[in-house]
């Protein structure tokens, strides 16, 4: 269907699918389009009452201000023949109106206080998360239970999962246009989950509005923020803070589900990375390196460095001096990136056997038949040395 | 003695006469106005519907960062300044300003860091692409080359404002008539005053700001980076630090201009002028110890926060007394509509609604919602756009007829009006959804739920874009062809020196000082 019939259509059906939807999982459909969201936290309802709170004084404010004004030009015009008067002092009505407002602040700060204080009560969390901001992509870091040493970490990039073609308008935007991503975080319902928040390059800032967080990922600082999410669903945000070119396509989907489907995933997140663990002790040949070296090119180097190698943002891949020259400078460029460009270093990005293998299919493809190749324990001593 | 101005260009480039700089700073701002009302235009091209369609991500940055970096630093700030230039002797009855050859300087100077400002455009890399506000790090170790030219342009426009600012307070102290005391002064002239201070205060931290930024580049330092041991908050603090006294910096002369201008259509003297005069002296202060509101979310600690908090929403006092003063000037006048007086009533309905923003974002945990939202664009834009920008217009009709000794077009003048209102609320009002729906500002592409609103932004911004034509279109008109308006005294109701000198003003004016009474 074309986009704008369909939005016709969800604004004259939607708060039929709004009853329909009730039971099922929370979404983007259920977020209002003219008001900041309660969302499915207690404290996001503190901060939406404040806010309808401070919205209700204002109009309250306004109300008045505006009407003796009104009032005054509709009463007091020259064209109705009203004299001006000279009264331009009056102690009695300034004290008031000075010291009325100390009156409406205190009622107002009161709340502030209060809810503020709940935010900043990061204690006793069940779960940290790690999460870090990059040029433009989001790090999760599952550490487990606070003080848990022994748990097996679990980490992995979350990517804008939107197509180009949709945002160059060459296909129709779907219902999550911008806002979705490739690998979503999982949290469970009613627990209380602490995201300890940094910046690897630049300031992002993490924000979901339905569950209350926003806060900024500052290289160097480590950040606290919680949530307990009341409400499964799938909750949609996206960085706050100007970060460079794609900072509007860097977003946050969070999975909020029931404590046992959270742990299967986090356990099948776990088997992935055991699984990893194993491959990277292993050998492989150069083949074998250069079909897993592909497709860790095409998602992480094409972008910037062309398809076929020949270069766009990036400087080509074919050809070029780093890739036909020695191995240990060309994984020092891949692993280190080159400051001062838009060259990032992916020894912090990619894990020690896709950095190998990708090395080695760049040195083996493009026309650039090097012959040697890297394994993952190779990329491993090189970081060691460091 | 009397002489006229000297011939052709020397008038201009050497200029040293207050009217003739002024009509320049006057001029320039309206310039800048346009280039950054342009880029604002691409913006919210870009911004119509959902999709890349115009620009790409790169270039939307670049536009985003010099609409605002123009707007403020080109367009409101010289506008203001030129108005000072022009009115202040002419309101103290002084015959010229303390220091005109400064005040030649101060206004050369900005042609230049303008022209080295927007040339970083057609730079390798593009021009300034982090924000108005420039963060560090993505203004330093990730900015493009061009950001050594944006720093050098911030210096100079820096060195500007300061001798301007040292000008106004030189004439403000030493040239006042016989008379005219501290408090006889009027309003615009208190306003002014004030705002010069916080300028010679704040203009010195940017100029530091951006000069760890040189360091941080070009020599090696880590002021902001915290690789090298710095801390990339403590740029948000000293920036901020500038930042917030910015904002009363370009509002406390609009607030100026509107408490001559309400009297006057009101027939009636200002309400509660010494309140005022503490009132803006209170904001002024206020303005000094509130920076951090910038900053909820950067991960201040709790006590910080609720110092922030409260200390920012004791900004509403004395911010409410002068809006209370304005109104109660109205009530029992004698009120008439003209143009300038249109623009003033909007003026305190919109930035009252800005100032009623400002009180929900200074709530802290609300905030954790708003910030960097597109509901603090529809708030700075309440308090900029509505408040300093349409008091710059009343001002402008108001003292037209002084400045060329014709009448500007009414019925012209009324229209502009009521496009830009209309289009200005269109544009902005919008905004407040859009940002409490989710929407981060400074993103050239969104969601499809957030796409109704932003269409009806981008029309409303045509709409109030196309009014500034009708504007230009005006005042040239009126300074071309306008009826002839000779009388000292253009609006019954107005009171003042630069209404007792000749309309247009002479070139020379206060050659001897009035008494005043």
């Amino acid at each position: 269907m074309h986009s704008k019939a369909k939005r016709l259509l969800t604004l004259l059906l939607g708060p039929v699918l709004l009853i329909a939807n009730a039971s099922a999982w929370a979404d983007l459909a259920d977020r209002s389009t003219v008001n900041m969201s309660p969302g499915v936290t207690e404290l996001g309802l503190d901060i939406y009452k404040l806010h309808m709170m401070a919205t209700w004084v204002s109009v309250a404010i306004g109300i008045v201000v505006f009407a003796v004004m009104f009032y005054s030009l509709f009463a007091h015009r020259k064209s109705q023949g009203h004299q001006a008067d000279h009264w331009h002092e009056h102690l009695g009505v300034e004290l008031a109106w000075t010291l009325i407002p100390f009156v409406i602040l205190a009622f107002m700060a009161w709340p502030a206080i209060q809810t503020l204080l709940k935010v900043y009560d990061t204690d006793e969390p069940a779960i940290d998360i790690v999460v870090t901001g990059y040029q433009w992509k989001w790090k999760y870091e599952y550490l487990g239970a606070p003080g848990d040493a022994s748990a097996d970490r679990v980490s992995f990039f979350s990517n804008l999962a939107t197509p180009q073609d949709e945002i160059h308008g060459e296909n129709e935007k779907s219902e999550f246009y911008l806002l979705e991503v490739d690998e979503p975080i999982h949290i469970p319902v009613n627990t209380k989950v602490r995201f300890l928040i940094t910046g690897n390059d630049v300031i992002h800032s993490w924000w979901v509005p339905e569950l209350a967080v926003k806060k900024d990922a500052v290289p160097g600082i480590i950040n606290e923020s919680w949530t307990k999410a009341e409400k499964v669903g799938i909750y949609r945000g996206q960085c706050a803070e100007l970060c460079g070119k794609d900072h509007g396509f860097m977003p946050i989907v969070v999975v909020v589900e029931e404590q046992a489907d959270y742990d299967k995933w986090l356990n099948g997140k776990k088997a992935e990375a055991k699984k990893l663990r194993e491959l990277m002790a292993q050998s492989f040949t150069l083949e074998e390196q250069i079909t897993r070296g592909e497709k860790v090119y095409s998602a992480s180097c094409a972008a910037c460095h062309g398809a076929k190698g020949e270069g766009g943002v990036g400087k080509p891949i074919a050809g070029s001096k780093i890739a036909t020259g020695p191995i240990e400078e060309h994984l020092k460029v891949a692993a280190n990136g080159v400051p001062g460009t838009a060259m990032q270093a992916f020894g912090g990005i990619l894990n020690d056997l896709d950095l190998a293998a990708v090395v080695t299919y760049q040195r083996n493809a493009f026309g650039n038949n090097m012959g040697d190749s890297l394994q993952a324990v190779d990329v491993y001593k090189f970081k060691s040395k460091k | 003695m009397a002489h006229g101005p000297a011939k052709g260009l020397s008038r201009w480039l050497f200029a040293t006469n207050h009217k003739d700089i002024g009509s320049m700073y006057l001029w320039f701002s309206f310039a800048m106005f346009i280039l950054g009302g342009s880029f604002a235009m691409i913006i919210r091209a870009e911004l119509f519907q959902p999709g890349l369609q115009l620009v790409q991500p790169e270039f939307f940055n670049q536009m985003t960062t010099m609409h605002g970096l123009v707007m403020v630093f080109g367009a409101i700030m010289p506008s203001f300044v030129g108005l000072a230039n022009w009115m202040i002797p002419l309101m103290i009855g002084a015959p010229d300003m303390a220091l005109p050859r400064m005040n030649n300087f101060s206004f050369w100077l900005l042609p230049f860091a303008f022209l080295i400002l927007a040339s970083t455009l057609f730079m390798v890399g593009g021009g300034p692409n982090f924000g108005w506000t420039f963060y560090a790090p993505l203004s330093t170790t990730y900015a493009p080359p061009s950001v050594t030219f944006f720093i050098f342009a911030i210096h100079v426009m820096g060195a500007s404002s300061i001798m301007g600012s040292i000008n106004i307070i030189a004439t403000v102290l030493n040239l006042r008539a016989p008379g005219m005391t501290m408090m006889k002064m009027p309003l615009f002239v208190w306003t002014w005053l004030i705002t010069a201070f916080l300028l010679i205060a704040v203009m010195p931290v940017l100029a530091g700001a951006v000069t760890m930024m040189l360091m941080d580049i070009h020599f090696g330092t880590s002021f902001f980076s915290a690789a090298g041991g710095g801390d990339p908050v403590l740029f948000q603090h000293v920036f901020w630090f500038f930042g917030h006294p910015e904002v009363y910096i370009i509002i406390l002369p609009a607030f100026g201009v509107v408490s001559q201008i309400i009297p006057t259509f009101s027939r009636k003297p200002l309400f509660g002028y010494s309140s005022m005069v503490y009132a803006t002296a209170s904001i002024a202060f206020l303005s000094f110890i509130v920076w951090a509101h910038h900053m909820y979310v950067v991960g201040m600690p709790i006590a910080g926060e609720m110092y922030f908090m409260i200390a920012t929403m004791l900004i509403a006092v004395p911010t409410g007394v002068k809006v209370f003063n304005w109104v109660a000037t109205m009530f029992r006048g004698s009120i008439s509509f003209e143009t300038p007086m249109l623009f003033c009533i909007a003026f305190i309905i919109l930035f009252t609604t800005g100032g009623f923003s400002g009180l929900m974002l200074a709530l802290a945990p609300s905030d954790f919602q708003y910030h960097d939202s597109y509901f603090v664009v529809a708030h700075f834009h309440y308090v900029m756009v509505a408040g300093a920008v349409f008091s710059m217009s009343a001002a402008v009709y108001y003292w037209l007829p002084k400045w060329c000794g014709r009448m500007y077009s009414e019925s012209m003048g009324k229209a502009h009006f009521w496009i830009s209102f209309i289009g200005f609320n269109l544009t902005f009002f919008p905004q407040h959804f859009v940002g409490l729906a989710g929407m981060p500002r400074r993103i050239p592409d969104y969601n499809l739920i957030f796409a109704d609103w932003n269409m009806v932004s981008s029309i409303g911004a045509f709409i109030y874009g196309s009014s500034q034509i009708l504007f230009l279109f005006n005042v040239i008109r009126t300074i071309v062809a306008g009826k002839p308006s000779p009388e000292a005294k253009t609006w019954d109701g107005a009171e003042g020196l630069e209404w007792t000198v000749p309309s247009p003003a002479p070139h020379h004016t206060f050659s001897v000082p009035p008494q005043v009474s």
